[in-house]
């Protein structure tokens, strides 16, 4: 049965030279394509998980009594912002690489400590930290003023209130728009293919320029790859918001 | 009996019909467009010097771009000159982007099921690779395990990698790759040797050089779309090739753009010489 299927496949490249599903009937492309997905989801992983931490400490600095807290995240999220991830990328690898510590296994390689999947983990989790920023401040500002007055009366400092009465509601708030992001992220993370990260693309890329004929299977291939883990992504986020729903708080 | 012979009569005008489609009328229809309108749609590269790539003042140059202004120059047509990269050339001449491709493009057997080559094959190339001096590489043995940097699409990066162990970083451009070169990420760039003698010539590369034996020599092919490929076009650019290779023009064209004399160009001159030649 199985090997009715493979040949099936290699039927279908035969008759139709552009439709050659070889990652099916090819055992090493078959492992490309695995590996690929394998390190897009460890890539989509660390950077949701990275992103929503900075989202959720860069909003708690933008409350800050401190003007220069405030520049500062206000500066950060201009930058991160208002230039392309493509160019990120390229500039913490090229640019900004050769001046981090760095070692060296034979005497003449420099090797930096931050491997390009990590200058890629740390570009894509700032570019979508700026994002989700200012995603929590929509949240934030949707907690009444009098609520946060009435935990300050109560005797809680400003982090506290932050932490344990603005912080939860506001998430509720901003949970749709977060998964907005979230889900921008996890394409985004294809972009990494530039600085040579070997995730879907990168993969994909190498098996149509080796096996030309393979070149529409594989972006059916992605096509339903990112389908696929995008839909993971919204059922989790959807089953959170379930979760989390309070009666007579937005929906 | 008179059904039988009915019968026999319509299966015999039926088996003629298949027969007749099943041989190939050529039907021309790029050549008809081209020459209707006037104008050829040559699709070449951009990044590779000095085959093609762009002057300072923006214009596209280089060897092939001289060999498809011969081509629209014989057809007697305007030129549109259109910048292609390894990874849509094919695309592009599949879908009717570009009429004709001369684009560095390596002579592959998966290649040629999807666009027309036609031969005499122009021009040939191996792989090697741009090293630093410095490490002293005398046989691609060396490289086992280690990382080597290189462009998405090329088809010795596999073969590099299967052959030796090397560890293959591939970026979307040759300027990232040698970029990364220069920062220390790999010890070598694997690439075309006819690119890196070029680039060894330009002067910017202090220190490096190309140490390797030159390996797996490829020829290079040009492609018309795949339906043209056995029709006139196909045919008209088999005989640019074959003249390109009998009167030295490549040769000529080589001295030109500044690029090392290959023995591959001399000896297919010496091989189409016209017999009553003196």
């Amino acid at each position: 049965m199985f090997e009715a299927l493979l040949n099936f496949f290699r039927d279908l490249a035969s008759d139709h030279p552009t439709w050659n599903f070889i990652f099916l009937h090819d055992a090493s492309q078959w492992n490309k394509v695995v590996s690929g997905l394998w390190v897009t989801i460890k890539l989509s992983v660390a950077c949701v998980f990275l992103s929503v931490i900075i989202g959720i400490f860069g909003s708690a600095m933008q409350g800050a009594e401190s003007a220069i807290l405030r520049a500062l995240v206000a500066g950060y999220i201009q930058f991160f912002r208002n230039t392309p991830p493509f160019v990120q990328l390229l500039f913490f690898y090229f640019a900004l690489a050769p001046f981090t510590p760095s070692y060296s296994p034979d005497g003449w390689l420099e090797v930096p400590y931050i491997s390009n999947v990590g200058w890629a983990i740390i570009s894509l989790s700032m570019f979508a930290g700026a994002f989700n920023v200012e995603i929590f401040r929509a949240g934030v500002e949707a907690v009444p003023t009098s609520t946060q007055e009435a935990a300050s009366a109560l005797g809680y400092t400003r982090l506290q209130i932050y932490r344990y009465i603005v912080l939860p509601l506001a998430l509720r708030v901003s949970l749709p728009a977060l998964n907005n992001n979230l889900v921008n992220l996890v394409k985004t993370t294809t972009q990494a293919f530039v600085i040579a990260v070997p995730e879907l693309l990168y993969q994909s890329i190498t098996i149509w320029n080796d096996h030309p004929s393979a070149q529409n299977p594989m972006m059916v291939v992605l096509f339903v790859s990112y389908l696929a883990l995008v839909g993971v992504l919204v059922l989790g986020m959807n089953r959170w918001e379930r979760g989390m729903r309070i009666p007579g708080y937005g929906g | 009996m008179k059904k039988f012979i009915a019968g026999l009569a319509a299966s015999a005008i039926a088996l003629g019909a298949v027969a007749a489609t099943a041989a190939e009328q050529c039907t021309n229809d790029v050549w008809n467009k081209v020459m209707q309108r006037g104008k050829i749609v040559v699709g070449v590269k951009a990044d590779y010097k000095p085959w093609g790539y762009r002057s300072s003042d923006g214009s596209l140059v280089g060897m092939e771009i001289d060999m498809a202004r011969e081509v629209a120059d014989t057809l007697g047509v305007e030129i549109d000159i259109v910048a292609v990269q390894s990874s849509n050339r094919m695309q592009f001449l599949e879908q009717g982007k570009i009429d004709l491709m001369i684009a560095t493009m390596s002579d592959r057997k998966d290649r040629r099921a999807i666009v027309g080559i036609v031969g005499p094959n122009y021009y040939t190339s191996g792989t090697n690779l741009l090293a630093p001096d410095a490490l002293n590489f005398t046989e691609w043995e060396q490289i086992r395990g280690k990382p080597v940097c290189g462009k998405q699409g090329a088809f010795y990066n596999q073969i590099v990698e299967k052959r030796y162990g090397a560890v293959v970083i591939a970026f979307t451009g040759n300027a990232e790759a040698k970029q990364a070169l220069r920062d220390k990420k790999c010890i070598g760039f694997v690439y075309d040797d006819s690119s890196i003698m070029a680039d060894l010539a330009s002067g910017n590369w202090e220190g490096f050089g190309m140490p390797m034996p030159t390996e797996d020599d490829n020829p290079w092919a040009l492609a018309v779309p795949k339906a043209e490929q056995n029709c006139v076009f196909g045919r008209f650019m088999s005989g640019m090739q074959y003249n390109w290779l009998k009167d030295g023009t490549l040769i000529e064209l080589e001295a030109k753009w500044g690029i090392q004399p290959t023995s591959f160009l001399a000896t297919q001159k010496e091989r189409f010489k016209d017999w009553l030649e003196e």
